[in-house]
């Protein structure tokens, strides 16, 4: 049953295990990392590109292959679109991935996405046959644009890279999945479980953390406990929320009330 | 010699050196490696055949935790 068998994320015709993507930074150790992974339940974990240390131990590809799961390479720091293009081709020369984590940003303090070059590098990657999805602001309409330039999914932030803040305009970001035609993954920003929750929710199709998780005072649970929010969010999602109402809606019957004397309503004037 | 820069340092490297020699000398194991000479990538295949030339800017990247 499509219903015991727990949400899915599917991106550019191929289906993840789970709907949450674990962003690798930040973790204290390999070891916790593979613990971590593992009690996520994630199917995909990013990385980013950076300069190889002589005197490194232990691979990070090492550990993310013994736990089966796929690597998503990111365009973490790059400030232009052909920064973010270079970075995109090494990291299919070095990882034998045509998926690629864009993010392009416009400074490095807030670390929000530059809308320009990210909208170029977009379509100079999806010319060259990358799977491109895409880190954006909440805006819905450059959500568009990216999803009209062929990415394969948007990542919409809810708040600042690492902030915790939450999703901050949970109003766009549902406009957004309303209007998607790809998948749409909240992206940046998540504090707590809650927050994933809610952005499965508000229709995303899948969640990435990463900070909330790595950095949390014990990883491991977290990423167990994140688990649980995006699958609880995505149940949510398909049963159908009930409406915001202004007035309270009784949920016990009010007819065949017994009469004790005093009276059956009392309605304030509303007008 | 030749005098390039290797993951943002100036290194001296015997006159020859190919890209190849070049990993070797980062890494014990070319997988999961990619290199950029001037701001192109040199694919994998053409390592042993690209020989780096005077002020020659090579980037040699993997995969680290992130994002």
């Amino acid at each position: 049953m499509a219903e015991e068998a727990g949400a899915r994320l599917e991106v550019a015709g191929e289906r993840l295990a789970s709907p949450l993507i674990l962003g690798s930074g930040g973790i204290p150790s390999m070891e916790v990392l593979e613990e971590t992974v593992k009690a996520s339940r994630t199917a995909l974990v990013t990385v980013a590109m950076r300069r190889v240390d002589p005197a490194a131990r232990g691979s990070i590809l090492e550990v993310l292959e013994r736990c089966g799961v796929r690597v998503l390479p990111n365009t973490a720091g790059c400030f232009t679109a052909g920064e973010a293009v270079l970075t995109a081709r090494l990291a299919r020369e070095a990882l034998a991935t045509n998926w690629v984590k864009l993010e392009v940003i416009g400074d490095e303090i807030t670390l929000l996405p530059d809308p320009v070059e990210l909208l170029a590098a977009a379509e100079q990657l999806v010319d060259e046959g990358f799977v491109v999805l895409a880190y954006t602001s909440d805006d819905p309409i450059l959500a568009r644009r990216l999803e009209q330039a062929g990415c394969a999914a948007v990542m919409p932030l809810g708040a600042p890279i690492g902030s915790g803040l939450g999703i901050m305009n949970p109003h766009n970001l549902a406009m957004i999945t309303e209007a998607a035609g790809v998948p749409v993954v909240l992206d940046a920003g998540i504090g707590a479980p809650s927050d994933a929750a809610a952005a499965m929710e508000l229709g995303c199709s899948g969640v990435l953390v990463a900070s909330a998780i790595t950095r949390s005072q014990d990883p491991v649970l977290m990423a167990s406990a994140f688990a649980l929010a995006v699958e609880a969010g995505a149940k949510a999602r398909r049963a159908g929320r009930i409406p915001r109402r202004y007035r309270a809606l009784a949920s016990s019957p009010t007819d065949d009330m017994a009469d004790f004397g005093g009276p059956l309503l009392i309605r304030p004037r509303l007008d | 010699m030749t005098q390039a820069r290797l993951n943002g340092e100036r290194r001296e490297l015997p006159e020859g050196s190919t890209v190849a020699d070049v990993v070797q000398m980062l890494s014990r194991s070319p997988s999961g490696l990619a290199v950029a000479v001037n701001g192109e990538v040199v694919a994998r295949s053409a390592w042993s055949a690209r020989v780096v030339e005077e002020a020659d800017e090579i980037e040699v990247l993997t995969a680290a935790q992130g994002g």
